[in-house]
């Protein structure tokens, strides 16, 4: 493994944190606590402090509620994730990555393809009547994540399946918090 | 009755419910993985309240951060509180944001439409 050529790829892509493993409640505990600590320390704007911070807890959280759903069908390997943070040019990055089984992806793409597809107004009715109606999910918000992301990132939702074999894919989410919004 | 009050944690919110006076507080971070099992000993508290429930209910929300799997149990305590004001105790809920923050003046300005009690936006100062 070339360490140099992670090191320099992070480098180049201003990465301030970056993780691969498994994602336990722990770790998502001490990862919003660093990055809160490192955005105190660069003086970032509250304001932006605030925005990046909501949209971590709900990218990690996602990571960490999917991740249950397949290892009940998969081996240890597959427990593990992946997500990045980095900021460039004022505007943060947040990269997830994680197996998804292949029979879930159209479920997740059309949900991500209907976020995408509604403005800033709609975004606020859709997110308003999936609180009201939509139901809870043992674990999550029943959907409200993506949503929720979207509003207030004002941005829409870069995201990528890689097929692995028959069983399952690699998505993968990009979502980029910059000030402009709002 | 009694009080039911928990302390905060960098993932849960302090709660504190004083039945006898009317008055809830729930004040910091609300970012748990799993939200229900958080907030189900408050909406047993409000369950028992709404019985005896004082003439004037004040609810205090003042929180920093909130996930969207607590944005449906805050829902929920909401609701509660929807028949308890329905059930004749006037419930006001003050919803606290701090003054950049326009994300969380809109979350309460969602709520505001989902629930039919009066919502005071009280902007603090950080």
């Amino acid at each position: 493994m070339d360490v140099f050529d992670i090191y320099d790829k992070m480098e180049r892509n201003n990465i301030l944190l970056s993780f691969k493993g498994e994602i336990t409640s722990d770790l998502l505990t001490s990862i919003l606590q660093i990055m809160e600590n490192k955005m105190d320390n660069m003086q970032e704007e509250p304001k932006m402090k605030k925005k990046v911070y909501n949209v971590l807890v709900e990218c990690l959280q996602n990571l960490y509620h999917h991740l249950d759903e397949i290892t009940e069908v998969d081996s240890e390997k597959i427990r593990s994730a992946i997500f990045t943070i980095g900021k460039m040019d004022n505007k943060y990055s947040i990269i997830t990555g994680n197996y998804i089984l292949n029979e879930n992806i159209n479920g997740l793409r059309n949900r991500l393809d209907e976020v995408n597809s509604l403005s800033k107004e709609e975004l606020k009715e859709y997110y308003k009547k999936v609180l009201n109606n939509g139901e809870m999910s043992l674990k999550g918000g029943g959907g409200l994540g993506m949503i929720d992301i979207a509003r207030k990132t004002g941005e829409k939702l870069e995201y990528n399946f890689l097929e692995i074999d028959n069983k399952v894919s690699f998505f993968t989410l990009n979502i980029k918090v910059s000030n402009q919004q709002n | 009755m009694e009080k039911y009050s928990i302390e905060g944690t960098p993932k849960t919110p302090s709660i504190n419910f004083d039945l006898n006076g009317g008055i809830l507080e729930v004040k910091g971070r609300s970012i748990p993985e799993n939200s229900i099992e958080f907030y189900k000993p408050l909406v047993d508290a409000l369950d028992k309240y709404a019985s005896a429930a004082k003439p004037a209910t004040t609810v205090n929300v003042q929180l920093e951060y909130f996930n969207t799997s607590s944005s449906k149990c805050i829902l929920d305590v909401f609701k509660k509180l929807e028949g308890i004001n329905k059930g004749g105790s006037a419930v006001t809920i003050n919803w606290h944001y701090e003054e950049d923050d326009e994300d969380m003046l809109e979350a309460g300005e969602d709520y505001q439409a989902i629930i039919n009690v009066p919502f005071k936006m009280i902007m603090v100062n950080e």
